[in-house]
């Protein structure tokens, strides 16, 4: 699946963590263009801060990481933003009490123009957030809320998206749609990166994935590779 | 052994209790302060209508200070203590645009020689106003310098704290100590006498729909309803209110968002602060100027944020208008001295909040 251009985004041999103590050592990986990578990992392995110390919440203690090929280590989210950089957290992914439109307009902030025909687009994209625009976001459902945080992020027509758990917490009808919003997402040309604990979910809608144990790659692989590999089925998917 | 029933029978009993009340309270008790709030509004205004349109003017210069307020805590995280007094070191710093006057040696007065009072027809009395042009003028200068003063105290106290981690608690002393330096300055430059912008005699005038009130406060009134729509407007209509009101409700999302925050922040102390200064030389307007009376206004402000529920602006300002109401009907009934208007006013938060504990439109958890 390499791409003769570099890649949208790249971590190389990238360690962070909080304080005192790594939470991810050494870790590299890559997206191309067009991709869907999902890292899985169990439970405290530093997928999440891995995506954290990506767009810059965390500083990088040691490694690079690049957009496009590009050196952005240091720099912060509002910078990566401008760099086709998107990031929906796993939870407060919302502003609360501000609505569906709001929660747009603030999605494109760094538009200086067309903010209103984006938010058509997202809307197109989402029919659910058209039918109450101006419905704050706290009162919404777990998965329209969802739907919302991916749409926030699409505002800027980023190159790449970083997803922390999209399908946490909610139903598995919505697991399903929001699974299926992110393929649609992909196809309209947004790369995705995304952790996530549904593994075998996410790793059946994935062009390649990667495998942290320990703050540390594991294992890496096309998304059928690794479902079908023995310690992925042993490990993580519990068969 | 009968000692054991007995316990297991009250227990038993208390539980029922508890579950009673929390069923009630969780239910009725929501509603409780606003039908109390609403029904003491309608009949203060209709059978004490001189002290309900006091307490609305009074009250909506706290509800601005207190729109303020709550920015700065849910924007800038700092429980700010030191509101009262840059409300009244802006009316200080009008009155020193207006009439140039330090405190001198025991000779007086060491009056600087420009200041506003010395143009043409600025001290001339506007229609029944006791002030001229000079005054309106001189307001919009204390306003509006009030405001660099707040964005080197963000710079250089409140901001150092926060990056070095410190607690909202840490925080909220360090504002005390503000407050505190502002008034040693205030005492310093102003002295500790009471002062007013205007001497003489207020003027009363007749609107119609109104009671007599004194002419400057309808000034007061017209003042505070353009800032109060100009602070809606700026806050639910433009890009930068968003901004803030997205900052408040998650700042790393706001990044995430690429907005910036550190400028978003910088806004904040310019749109807050900027209320709060403008409402604190309107109310020296009203009553007057002394440097003890910002720690004095610092109580019912924090009172109006809290009972409208901390962070919402709405709230903040409807907060004003009840704890100015409140307290002028409950003074005026006679029944109770005036020293006792901030005791009736924290009754009435404490109740309200019991019933309510997030404010009459705070935020849900």
């Amino acid at each position: 699946m390499m791409t003769e251009h570099a890649p949208v985004l790249a971590a190389d041999r990238l360690t962070s963590g909080y304080g005192e103590v790594p939470i991810v050592r050494d870790v590299s990986i890559r997206v191309g263009h067009d991709e869907i990578v999902t890292i899985i990992g169990p439970n405290g392995a530093g997928k999440s801060t891995l995506l954290k110390s990506v767009f810059g919440y965390l500083p990088a203690w040691h490694g690079r990481v690049l957009v496009a090929g590009d050196d952005v280590t240091g720099l912060t989210p509002e910078k990566l933003v401008r760099r086709g950089l998107a990031y929906v957290p796993q939870t407060n992914n919302v502003f609360p009490r501000l609505t569906i439109r709001e929660n747009l307009a603030m999605g494109g902030f760094t538009l200086t123009n067309g903010v209103k025909d984006r938010i058509d687009w997202v809307f197109e994209l989402f029919p659910v957030l058209a039918e109450r625009p101006r419905e704050r976001a706290g009162r919404l459902s777990g998965g329209q809320r969802q739907t919302l945080a991916l749409a926030r992020a699409l505002m800027l027509e980023p190159v790449i998206l970083l997803l922390d758990e999209p399908s946490a917490s909610l139903s598995p009808k919505m697991v399903e749609t929001v699974f299926a919003s992110v393929i649609e997402i992909n196809r309209r040309g947004t790369a995705v990166l995304m952790v996530e604990q549904n593994a075998r979910r996410a790793l059946a809608i994935s062009h390649r994935g990667y495998v942290l144990a320990n703050g540390e790659n594991r294992l890496e692989g096309s998304g059928s590779e690794l479902l079908e590999s023995d310690e992925v089925r042993r490990l993580y998917l519990g068969e | 052994m009968a000692q054991a029933v007995e316990k297991s029978v009250v227990e038993r009993e208390v539980a029922l209790a508890r579950q009673r009340t929390t069923r009630w309270s969780q239910t009725l008790g929501p509603w409780v302060p606003w039908l109390l709030i609403g029904g003491f509004a309608a009949w203060s205004a209709v059978a004490r209508t001189d002290q309900f349109v006091v307490g609305v003017i009074v009250g909506s210069l706290y509800g601005l200070a207190a729109v303020g307020l709550t920015l700065i805590y849910g924007i800038a995280r700092v429980s700010h203590f030191a509101h009262g007094d840059v409300m009244m070191f802006a009316a200080y710093l009008a009155f020193f645009a207006l009439t140039g006057a330090v405190v001198g040696s025991q000779t007086g007065d060491v009056v600087f020689p420009f200041h506003l009072g010395q143009l043409p027809g600025a001290t001339e009395p506007i229609w029944r106003f006791s002030f001229g042009y000079g005054l309106v003028l001189a307001i919009l200068i204390g306003a509006t310098l009030a405001v660099p003063v707040l964005l080197a105290i963000d710079r250089f106290v409140y901001q150092p704290l926060l990056r070095r981690g410190s607690s909202t608690a840490i925080l909220a002393v360090a504002s005390l100590g503000v407050a505190i330096s502002m008034r040693g300055v205030m005492l310093l430059i102003w002295g500790p006498t009471g002062r007013r912008y205007v001497g003489g005699i207020r003027t009363t005038v007749d609107i119609p729909g109104l009671p007599r009130i004194v002419a400057d406060q309808f000034f007061i009134m017209l003042a505070a309803g353009v800032l109060a729509t100009a602070a809606y407007v700026v806050l639910y209509r433009t890009r930068l209110g968003t901004a803030m009101r997205a900052m408040a409700d998650n700042a790393d999302l706001a990044r995430a968002s690429g907005i910036d925050i550190a400028a978003t922040r910088r806004w904040t102390w310019v749109v807050g602060g900027g209320l709060t200064a403008a409402a604190g030389c309107l109310l020296a307007l009203q009553s007057q100027l002394s440097p003890e009376l910002g720690f004095i206004l610092l109580l019912p402000i924090f009172a109006s944020a809290i009972l409208g529920g901390i962070g919402s602006p709405h709230g903040a300002f409807l907060g004003g208008l009840i704890v100015g109401v409140v307290g002028e009907v409950a003074v005026g009934l006679g029944v109770i001295s005036p020293g006792y208007k901030m005791a009736v006013i924290f009754v009435m938060l404490i109740a309200v909040i019991l019933l309510r504990p997030r404010g009459l439109l705070g935020a849900q958890s």
